[in-house]
Formats: C-alpha cells, sequence, structure tokens
C-alpha cells in the first residue's frame, strides 16, 4: 500500500501527512514538477500555501505538472485527499464541487474542531460510524465552503463549532463518485495521542482498509 | 492594448471585507454609504484583447464566486516606465 503526498512549493503539512500515511502504510513524496505518481495507490494533496496561494488559494497549484497526473488518476477512480490547501487546490481544478472563501470574521482561525460524519460510506470514512464526532485541529484563513448547488457533505462541524462561516456548517465534501474527497481540518495532525487526539487516523485507516478490499476484489 | 479586469463577489455571497469597510466609514464621520463590495483589479498589457475573457474563466477569477468586469483602456505605453522608484543609496 503506497501514498503519494504531492509538495508543491509553499506546501507546509506534506511531511506531517507523509508520516500520517506511514501509520498505515508506505508514502511517498510526490513533487509538483513531475508528472510520475511512482505507481501510489492513493494521493493526498495537503495543506500550506501552494505557490504562495496568489491570486486566490490553490488557483496556480492546479495547473502544476504533477495535477494533471492527479486529475487523470481521479479520473481512473483513484482514491484522492485533498486537506486544507489540498482542498482548495482540488476545488479550484474542479475535480470537488464549490469553493473555499476567505473566512467570514477575516482572521485565520487555528483551532481544535469537533466533525459529525455524516456519510461513513466513503472510502475515506468507512473506519467511523455515522454520527461519530471527529476531534480534529483546523488553521486556515479561506476556508469558508460554499456551493451553488448541492452537494455530498462527508463531514460537518459540531453544531456551534463552525469555524469559518462554512455553508451548511460543511468541513469536508466528496465529489460524485467517491474517490475524491476533500476537507478543511487537519486529520494528518490527529494521530498521535502525544498532540491530543488520534481521530484523525480514522481517515487513513479508512483509506487503507478500501484499498485493500479493492486489491482482494 | 491595456487591460483592466474589475474582479468582485458574485451578488448574494457574504463579503465580509466590504462590510467591514462600510462599517468602518460611519465610524470615520461617513454617513450614508450602502452596499459596499471589496474586489480585485487585474491590469494586463495584452496583444490579443479577445483572449482576456478565456484568461478570466481559467485563471484570473473563480468564475463560482466571482464576476468580472473587462475594460479596456489606452494602448500600452512604449517604453514600458519603470516599475518601481529607483533605489536611494
Amino acid at each position: 500500500m503506497k501514498f503519494g503526498v504531492v509538495r508543491f512549493p509553499g506546501s507546509c503539512d506534506e511531511v506531517d501527512a507523509q508520516l500520517a500515511c506511514e501509520r498505515v502504510g508506505d508514502a511517498v513524496l510526490l513533487w509538483h514538477a513531475d508528472r510520475d505518481l511512482q505507481g501510489v495507490d492513493a494521493v493526498v494533496v495537503p495543506g500550506g500555501f501552494s505557490y504562495g496561494d496568489y491570486l486566490r488559494a490553490g488557483a496556480i497549484a492546479r495547473f502544476a505538472p504533477v495535477m494533471e497526473s492527479v486529475a487523470e488518476f481521479a479520473r481512473e477512480g483513484g482514491l484522492v485527499l485533498g486537506i486544507c490547501n489540498g482542498f482548495q487546490v482540488l476545488c479550484e481544478a474542479g475535480l470537488l464541487p464549490g469553493a473555499l472563501l476567505p473566512n467570514e470574521t477575516l482572521r485565520f482561525v487555528f483551532r481544535q474542531v469537533n466533525l459529525q460524519v455524516v456519510d461513513s460510506g466513503t472510502p475515506f470514512t468507512r473506519a467511523c460510524a455515522p454520527g461519530d464526532t471527529l476531534s480534529i485541529p483546523t488553521k486556515h484563513a479561506s476556508g469558508r465552503y460554499f456551493s451553488p448547488a448541492p452537494v455530498d457533505v462527508v463531514l460537518r462541524y459540531a453544531p456551534g463549532e463552525n469555524p469559518n462561516g462554512s455553508q451548511d456548517d460543511i468541513a469536508g465534501v466528496r465529489n460524485e463518485a467517491g474517490n475524491v474527497f476533500g476537507l478543511m481540518p487537519h486529520p494528518e495532525h490527529a494521530v498521535d495521542p502525544l498532540t491530543g487526539s488520534v481521530d484523525g487516523l480514522k481517515i487513513f485507516e479508512s483509506m487503507r482498509a478500501s484499498l485493500t478490499s479493492r486489491v482482494a476484489a | 492594448m491595456r487591460v483592466r479586469v474589475l474582479v468582485s463577489p458574485k451578488q448574494g455571497i457574504l463579503d465580509p471585507q466590504g462590510q467591514a469597510v462600510e462599517r468602518a466609514l460611519p465610524a470615520l464621520g461617513f454617513e450614508g454609504v450602502a452596499n459596499v463590495h471589496v474586489g480585485r483589479l487585474i491590469e494586463l498589457d495584452v496583444e490579443d484583447p479577445s483572449q482576456v475573457p478565456a484568461m478570466c474563466d481559467a485563471l484570473l477569477t473563480n468564475p463560482l464566486v466571482e464576476d468580472y468586469e473587462i475594460v479596456e483602456t489606452a494602448p500600452a505605453p512604449h517604453p514600458q516606465p519603470a516599475a518601481h522608484p529607483q533605489h536611494l543609496s
């Protein structure tokens, strides 16, 4: 089981994402200028400030050579997880619906949030039960989710915990096929008891379980 | 051709920047101000202005959440003036 974590200039959470993936499998970093995905079984687009987030968060990164391969990988059904800036990149690339706007408060938010699992049937949440609560840190300036059309919601902020003004408390959405998932909070920062919560591990365990059952099928 | 692209938040989408400015103006004594929106101005010198709408849709704006207006202005001056003042040393 090999995860590939994309590294853009300006990424800053790719190493934590790699370490989180390594708790459930192998993981390599994929450089933004390389088209070769090195035969990975799943792709993680991590958090940070890709290309400085100039213009709009994620707007420039979607044109990186590696993203062409990630888009093709997603079209073929490969699992793609976008975290924070990665979520913004996947929305800008059209791999996920909607857009992420500056926080309602115009402030950078950095806090632990409780997330409700709305859809536990996805390859990214199958280790959760519906209605489970995950305690995961969030840290972003542009996390206000907006979509003019109905979307497939996977995670919501618990009542009263919406940190950014997201429409309908949306914290994470999937594409229609279910193989691409993006969320603003950072599951890769919640995989070790040392940092307070291991709930983020469930996302990576779900991906491993999904890939294992695919191989077995 | 010198082109200006005026980017603004789509109507109906919360514009916290505009709201913050709208709240600040009366505090400074400017009354009777409403519907403040804060957007972005992108200026470009382009050889073919007919390409600008495609540029807007592909990169300059996110059509899902932003509207844009393209304004063609004077031809680009030649030669280009210095973009930054000379350093004083």
